[in-house]
C-alpha cells in the first residue's frame, strides 16, 4: 500500500491541523478569507475552530479539515546529506574514540574582510542559531584568528598548530573578492604542505555549496549554516568510521 | 507578602563575605588600568560624535581617531583626557570637534602637560565631562518625571519583549506593537558581531545581521517612539540594550545620555562567551556600572547563559556563585540594589523528575538570597526543541514558577524557540500565556511557603552550599585563574589571551579619567 493520507482518528480521514494568521480585521470577512487559503491548500472541508484580533489589522487562525492530497511513498525521494548530522556529545566521541587527541580547528577572515561574523557564529562559544560553536567542543581545539589575516599568515600558523582543519569565512564579495581570495588560500597551502594540508573549509553567505573543487577546497558552505552541521562534517570528513569488514 | 525561604544566615553572610573577597583584586585591577574604551567613553561624555570621512569607508568615529593618535604620539598611561585639554586650554584647538579635525587633518600634535598646564587641562577636561554628567542627569530626572507620569507597570512581574529586525525603522513599529500588546519592557537585540567591534557605529542603522546595531541615534529614535506609546498607554515603557563586548563603557555612555532604562551588563559574559579579554573586560566593566548607577539604569546580568551550556542541575550553584560577584562588582560601582536585575533561567531538562521542584528551589534561593533586587527570570531555551505545542506548556509552567516565586522582570518564552525568529501570532500567543498565568496565579506566592526541611527548602541550602565551597575556592585560586581554569560556563579563558588585550593600558601616576574621578566623587 503506498497511497496513503493524514490520520486523524480513523483511516483514510485526511484530518490536518494548521495555524497561520492572515493581515485582516477579525469578522466574517476574515474567516471566509481562511476558508479559502484552507480550500486552496487542499483541506476541503476545512472548519476555522478558533480565531482571534491580533492588534487590529490582523487575525490569527486555527484551522482543522480533511486534506484532498494523497502522499505517494513510492514517490518519496529523500535528499541523502553524504555526511550524518551529530549532536555535540556524538562529536566528542568520534573524536576522542577515533583521533586519541583534541582535533585542531584554526578559524580567519582573510584578505581585506573585517566581517567576522561568519568566523564567530561558527567558533564563539555563543554559536549561530541556537547551536553553541565549536569553542563549545570539548574535543576540539579552536583557535580563532579573527579579521583581516593574510593567507601566508594563516599558512604559517595553521603549520604551527598543526590545524586538522581550517575554517575561513567571507562576507565580502565585491568584484568577487571571495572567490579570489579562496583560489589564492587553496593554491597557498597546496604549494606550502602539499598532501598534507590540512582540510580546508570556506562558508559565506555568497557562496554556492557546489563549487567546492572548482576553488580547490574540500567543503563550501553557504548561508545559515550552523556549527552543528560544520563540526559533523569535519567529523565525517576527517574521522570516517571503519568500514565494517 | 510573597514567598520567600528562611536562609540559614551563616551562610549567607559567609556567601557574601566571600564574594567580596574574590571580587576585591579585580576591582584594585580595574583601578590600576584604562581601555581604549573607557578612554573613548570620557571623549564621548565630553560631546564628541560623528565620524572621520577620510579614514577607511567613513565608519570610524572621531572618538576612535582620537584616542589612537592620543596613544601613537603620547602613549594612553595619563589617559586621554590631559593631552586633549591640553591642546584646547593652550589654544591650539578651539574645541573638542577641532581636536578631532586636526587629527583628521594630520596636523595634531599631543603632548601630556605638567605643572600649570597639567592643571588648567584637568580643569577644562573637568568641566567638559561634567556637562555631560549634567545630560546623564538630566535625562535620568526626565525618566523619574515620565514615570511619575505615565506610572509604572500595574504589577510585578515586568513583562519584557524583544524586537531584532536588523532594521531601526521596522523595529519602531514593532516595538510599539509589543507594547500595545502588553510588554513592559522592549530589547532591541544587537547584530550578530557587535560586541566584537571595537567602534561604535553611527547614525541610524538599517543593516543588521539578526539584530540592530547600537548606535546613539538608534537609541535616540527608540526612546523617543516608546516615549509616545507610553502616552498612548498611561504607562512607561522601559528600553532595554546591551552594555557589553569592545565599546561596553562607551554604549553604557550612551544608554545614559539618551535615557535607556535598562542595560545588559554582566561581570563575566564577555570574557566566557565573546572570548573578551578578563582584564579588558573587568576594566570596561567597573566604568560601565559606575555610568549606569549614575544614570538610574537597571543592569541585567546574564547567569541564564552559564545553564545554556553547563547543566542546570549540577551548575546551579555556579549561577548563585556568578549573582554574587555581580552583586558586589555592581555595589562597589554604586549601583543601589533596585538597580540589580541579577539573571536567572528556567533550563533543567523536563525529563528530570521532579524538574518543577528543583526550578522552584532555584529561583525560590535567588529571590531569598536578593530580596530586594528585580531579578531578571528567563524562559527556557535548551530545551525548547521545535515541538510547539511541548514548547507552549514548558512556557506555562515557566511563566507560573516566576509567578509563584516572586520573579521580578519576566523574559516571555516564545514556543518557536529555536524555530523561527518570533512571528507575529508567536509573541500573542506567548503573551497570552502570560497573560493566563498571571490572572489565574498571580499573588499565589503568598499561599506557597516551603516548609522548612522539605524538598524546595533542601535543595535550595544545597545549592547555597555548594556555591560557598565554590567561593571558597575562587578566594583560594584568585578569580582570575578560576575563569581560565573553566569554573563557570564550562569555557576556559586565561588572562593573558582574548580579543581587545592590546586596548587595555596600566595607568601611570597622575593619569586623568574625568568621568570616573566625577562619578566617585559623588558617590
Amino acid at each position: 500500500m503506498s497511497i496513503v493520507r493524514p490520520y486523524g482518528d480513523t483511516t483514510g480521514d485526511g484530518m490536518v491541523q494548521t495555524s497561520f494568521t492572515l493581515p485582516v480585521p477579525p469578522g466574517p470577512k476574515a474567516e471566509g478569507a481562511a476558508l479559502q487559503l484552507a480550500g486552496k491548500m487542499g483541506i476541503h472541508p476545512a472548519m476555522v475552530v478558533h480565531s482571534h484580533g491580533i492588534g487590529t489589522g490582523f487575525t490569527f487562525f486555527v484551522v482543522y479539515g480533511s486534506v484532498t492530497h494523497l502522499v505517494d511513498l513510492d514517490a518519496v525521494e529523500v535528499e541523502e546529506r553524504d555526511y550524518p548530522l551529530l549532536s555535540p556529545t556524538e562529536v566528542n566521541g568520534a573524536i576522542k574514540t577515533r583521533l586519541h587527541r583534541k582535533l585542531v580547528v584554526m578559524g580567519a577572515c582573510i584578505g581585506t574582510d573585517a566581517h567576522t561574523v561568519g568566523i564567530d557564529a561558527i567558533l564563539n562559544l555563543k554559536g549561530f542559531a541556537g547551536e553553541k560553536g565549536l569553542e563549545y567542543y570539548r574535543e576540539m581545539d579552536v583557535a580563532n584568528l579573527g579579521a583581516q589575516v593574510t593567507v601566508p599568515e594563516l599558512v604559517g600558523q595553521a603549520r604551527a598548530a598543526r590545524a586538522d582543519a581550517v575554517l575561513v569565512s567571507q562576507v565580502v564579495t565585491q568584484k568577487d573578492a571571495h572567490l579570489r581570495n579562496t583560489r589564492e588560500l587553496a593554491g597557498a597551502f597546496r604549494e606550502a604542505m602539499g598532501e598534507s594540508r590540512p582540510l580546508l573549509v570556506v562558508g559565506g553567505p555568497r557562496f554556492d555549496p557546489a563549487m567546492a573543487r572548482d576553488l580547490g577546497v574540500d567543503k563550501v558552505f553557504g548561508r545559515g549554516t550552523t556549527p552543528g552541521e560544520v563540526a559533523s562534517y569535519l567529523v565525517s570528513a576527517l574521522l570516517p568510521e571503519e568500514v565494517a569488514a | 507578602m510573597s514567598a520567600r525561604l528562611t536562609l540559614d544566615a551563616g551562610l549567607v553572610t559567609r556567601a557574601r563575605e566571600l564574594a567580596a573577597l574574590a571580587a576585591q583584586p579585580v576591582i584594585d585591577l580595574a583601578g590600576q588600568h584604562t581601555t581604549v574604551s573607557v578612554e573613548r567613553a570620557v571623549l564621548r561624555l565630553a560631546g564628541l560624535e560623528g565620524t572621520d570621512p577620510v579614514t577607511g569607508e567613513g565608519e570610524i568615529p572621531w572618538v576612535n581617531r582620537v584616542v589612537d593618535v592620543v596613544r601613537e604620539q603620547v602613549g594612553l598611561e595619563h589617559g586621554v583626557a590631559l593631552p586633549v585639554w591640553h591642546a584646547i586650554a593652550s589654544g591650539g584647538a578651539g574645541s573638542l570637534q577641532e581636536v578631532a579635525e586636526q587629527v583628521g587633518a594630520g596636523t595634531a600634535r599631543f603632548e601630556v602637560p605638567t605643572g600649570g598646564a597639567e592643571e588648567r587641562a584637568r580643569e577644562a577636561a573637568l568641566a567638559a565631562v561634567g556637562a555631560g554628567l549634567s545630560r546623564v542627569d538630566g535625562a535620568r530626572r526626565r525618566r523619574e518625571e515620565l514615570v511619575a507620569t505615565h506610572g509604572d507597570p500595574p504589577r510585578r512581574p515586568w513583562i519584557y519583549l524583544i524586537v531584532a529586525t536588523g532594521d531601526i525603522y521596522e523595529d519602531i513599529p514593532q516595538a510599539q506593537a509589543a507594547a500595545r500588546a502588553g510588554a513592559d519592557v522592549i530589547a532591541v537585540i544587537r547584530s550578530t558581531g557587535q560586541s566584537l567591534l571595537d567602534y561604535v557605529p553611527e547614525g541610524a542603522t538599517r543593516t543588521g545581521y539578526a539584530g540592530t546595531y547600537a548606535t546613539q541615534e538608534n537609541f535616540r529614535l527608540m526612546r523617543a517612539a516608546l516615549d509616545e506609546v507610553s502616552a498612548e498607554l498611561g504607562r512607561y515603557v522601559r528600553l532595554t540594550n546591551y552594555a557589553s563586548g569592545l565599546c561596553m563603557p562607551e554604549i553604557a555612555a550612551l544608554a545614559g545620555l539618551e535615557r535607556l532604562d535598562m542595560m545588559l551588563n554582566d561581570a563575566m559574559y564577555g570574557i566566557l562567551f565573546r572570548d573578551i579579554n578578563p582584564i579588558r573586560t573587568f576594566v570596561d566593566q567597573r566604568f560601565s556600572r559606575m555610568v549606569h548607577a549614575r544614570a538610574g539604569i537597571i543592569i541585567n546580568t546574564g547567569e541564564d547563559n552559564y545553564l545554556t551550556t553547563a547543566d542546570a542541575v549540577d551548575e546551579a550553584h555556579t549561577v548563585t556563585v556568578s549573582q554574587l560577584l555581580n552583586e558586589r562588582f555592581a555595589r562597589e560601582a554604586g549601583l543601589e540594589d533596585w538597580q540589580l536585575g541579577l539573571g536567572h533561567a528556567f533550563e533543567i531538562n523536563p525529563t528530570v523528575p521532579g524538574s518543577f521542584r528543583l526550578e522552584l528551589a532555584h529561583a525560590m534561593l535567588a529571590r531569598s538570597l536578593f530580596p530586594d533586587a528585580p531579578l531578571k527570570w528567563m524562559p527556557p531555551t535548551k530545551h525548547m526543541t521545535g515541538d510547539v505545542f511541548g514548547g507552549y506548556l514548558l512556557d506555562g509552567f515557566f511563566n507560573l514558577a516566576g509567578m509563584l516565586t516572586d520573579q521580578s522582570i519576566l523574559l516571555v518564552g516564545m514556543m518557536t524557540e529555536a524555530v523561527v525568529t518570533p512571528w507575529l501570532s508567536d509573541r500573542d500567543l506567548a503573551l497570552r500565556n502570560v497573560r493566563y498565568v498571571l490572572d489565574a496565579a498571580g499573588g499565589l506566592g503568598e499561599d506557597f511557603s516551603p516548609p522548612p526541611g522539605g524538598f524546595i527548602d533542601t535543595r535550595a541550602h544545597t545549592v547555597l552550599g555548594e556555591a560557598v565551597d565554590l567561593l571558597e575556592r575562587i578566594t583560594a585560586d584568585g578569580l582570575l585563574p578560576s575563569i581560565a581554569q573553566g569554573t563557570f560556563g564550562i569555557t576556559k579563558r586565561p588572562a593573558d589571551r582574548g580579543k581587545g588585550l592590546d586596548g587595555v593600558v596600566v595607568k601611570a601616576p597622575g593619569h586623568l579619567d574625568p568621568a570616573t574621578e566625577l562619578m566617585e566623587a559623588a558617590l
